[in-house]
């Protein structure tokens, strides 16, 4: 998470994540049940397991429907990403999204001069201005350059893992055809995410 | 053709100089528009310069009383036709000489919803994306883009009719039928469309269950239609009673008719969406239940939609009694319809759709101060256009402002 704020020059302050880790008791996958404030000095806590939800690179996004400029749209290699330029800050694309993965700049994003990133890309993690949606893109900064994102390589836990589904030799390949459960989170609205939550036990 | 156009401008610039002028009583409600006006830009200007920060908005409840009131006037935009349709097509006398009335409200209306549009956006400065041709238009899968193009092609209707109608009557003329039947036949479907793409906007969701049902575009129509003809037997007393304009107590019993028919369909729609929610029992009830009764200890809703519910049933019984034939009591029964539907469509429509969020996070909205003064602005500068307009048409229908009587003429 704070790896992610530091990669993708998010604003200190006010402070805008694009991920959300929830705690949801064990056996459910209601998410009315999530807990998104709790102590995460604590964490791993008995009866608990963790979500973390951030963009999931619908194949269907119904965000990119909903745009009346055509600020955002889906990429070729699958990311959805804004036009910081062009987007007219309307939110609707922030209501249409099912998984509360879109923000916005309800005031001047401040990033202090020695915490940027000069490491940039246009449709990526340039500074936003004030009155736009921002959200994850995967880092495409570092994955079009064949690093992974941030979130990826810093996981303590290897939790995450990143790759490009379409090849039959890639890691999440392997892990699609392989592991017992996953799961495409809100799998009935038809978004098709990208984005699969799989279990090892 | 020269002539014409000099004509026109001439016209033009009587109307705009008659604006100027009225008795006291016309200045001081001008004045006090024009204070609250003054005191929205002020409170705009510091939202331009801080963002969005300034409203109580949030990533969690991302439009507030903004588009709740946008909602709302679309609503009384569109109900003109509930005007239109008995003159035009029923062929009352009752309301023929008060249809313009409707039309020039519903002009004023689209022009507060423009603004409560372009007050919401993060960028104003960027609006000529949405121009097409100039910008990026995303249409037609955006239903937002719809929404641009019924409201403003609405908008340019109603000026058409109105203005046309208005200058015939100053030249003494008749006007042409060719030149604004059509547009009233189009204006007439065009007013449904309005208001069933704006409830589109919301039921197109497939992420808010709450907004996601076949049933709010009725809804949004049933209220539209009591909460506008409320609204203008409001307007047309007032007209009445500052004006020697001639309006009839039996115009006004028509429009209590057709507020009485449309209050009880809304009503009725009400206790279908509020049966469905909570007798099924799914788990999308979150949200109707964070509205009408509250969630896991957070109610800033419930006394809005409890005071809308009740508001909405006193209106509609005593629509449905003698009583309000009683124009005091019709009085009454207005301004309880307009309140009431006016809360259920905004803070109770828009405000829940956001609570939970799609993660089930409970974050409770309510309008700061800046977000209600640029909101009184807006409806100071809309009642500020209405009142121009009625200042303008009144005189042209009664004939005191005619080509006759043109200085030099």
């Amino acid at each position: 998470m704070h790896a992610c704020v530091a990669e993708n020059n998010l604003s200190r302050n006010p402070e805008i994540q694009y991920i959300r880790v929830l705690r949801l008791p064990h056996g459910s996958l209601d998410l009315e049940k999530a807990e998104h404030h709790y102590d995460a000095e604590k964490v791993p806590e008995k009866g608990y397991f963790y979500l973390p939800v951030q963009c999931q690179q619908c194949a269907k996004p119904p965000c990119v429907k909903v745009c009346p400029v055509h600020a955002t749209w889906q990429e070729p290699d699958g990311i959805t990403v804004i036009d910081y330029d062009w987007c007219i800050g309307c939110r609707y694309c922030e209501a249409a999204c099912p998984y509360w993965a879109r923000r916005f700049n309800f005031t001047k994003p401040h990033i202090p001069k020695d915490k940027i990133n000069p490491d940039m890309a246009y449709l990526g993690n340039r500074p936003r201005r004030m009155g736009v949606m921002e959200k994850c893109h995967f880092c495409l900064q570092r994955t079009r350059a064949g690093r992974y994102p941030a979130c990826v390589e810093v996981c303590p836990a290897g939790a995450r893992k990143f790759g490009n589904v379409l090849d039959p030799n890639s890691e999440v390949a392997y892990i699609l055809k392989n592991k017992r459960v996953f799961i495409q989170l809100k799998e009935e609205l038809g978004t098709s995410p990208r984005f699969f939550y799989y279990f090892d036990v | 053709m020269i002539t014409a156009l000099r004509n026109y401008l001439v016209f033009v610039s009587r109307c705009v100089r008659i604006a100027f002028v009225g008795d006291w009583r016309y200045y001081a409600w001008m004045g006090l528009l024009t204070v609250f006006c003054l005191l929205g830009i002020n409170a705009y200007a510091r939202q331009l310069v801080h963002g969005l920060v300034m409203t109580g908005m949030s990533d969690e409840v991302s439009w507030g009383v903004y588009i709740a009131n946008f909602t709302f006037l679309v609503g009384v935009a569109a109900a003109a036709v509930m005007m239109v349709i008995p003159v035009y097509i029923y062929r009352n006398e009752e309301l023929h000489d008060l249809v313009i009335f409707g039309e020039l409200l519903a002009v004023a209306a689209i022009l507060m919803c423009l603004a409560f549009v372009t007050v919401d956006l993060g960028r104003p400065d960027r609006f000529w994306h949405l121009i097409p041709g100039l910008g990026q238009f995303n249409f037609p899968a955006s239903m937002l883009s719809w929404d641009v193009i019924v409201l403003n092609g609405y908008l340019l209707l109603n000026l058409h009719i109105c203005g046309y109608l208005l200058y015939c009557r100053y030249q003494n003329k008749k006007p042409s039928k060719w030149f604004y039947i059509p547009f009233v036949f189009i204006a007439i479907v065009w007013a449904v469309s309005i208001h069933t793409v704006t409830a589109f906007l919301y039921v197109g969701l497939g992420g808010r269950p709450f907004w996601n049902t076949a049933i709010v575009g009725p809804r949004f129509l049933a209220s539209a239609f009591a909460a506008g003809p409320a609204l203008i037997i409001l307007a047309l007393q007032v007209i009445r009673r500052v004006t020697n304009y001639r309006i009839t107590d039996q115009a006004l019993l028509t429009l209590r008719s057709i507020v009485q028919v449309a209050m009880l369909i809304n009503v009725f729609l009400l206790i279908n969406e509020v049966f469905k929610e909570f007798y099924s029992g799914n788990l999308h009830v979150a949200s109707s239940k964070y509205l009408f009764v509250g969630l896991h200890g957070y109610h800033a809703l419930v006394p809005w939609i409890w005071t809308a519910i009740a508001f909405n049933l006193a209106g509609m019984f005593l629509l449905v009694l003698p009583l309000s034939r009683s124009l005091k009591w019709l009085n009454v029964t207005c301004v309880l319809c307009i309140v009431g539907i006016w809360i259920e469509k905004g803070m109770g429509l828009v405000v829940p759709g956001f609570v939970p969020t799609p993660l089930g996070e409970i974050v409770e909205y309510s309008p700061t101060l800046n977000e209600t003064l640029i909101c009184l602005g807006i409806w100071a500068f809309g009642l500020l256009c209405y009142t121009v307009f009625l200042r303008m048409a009144v005189p042209i229908l009664q004939g005191t402002l005619s080509k006759a009587n043109e200085p030099g003429a």
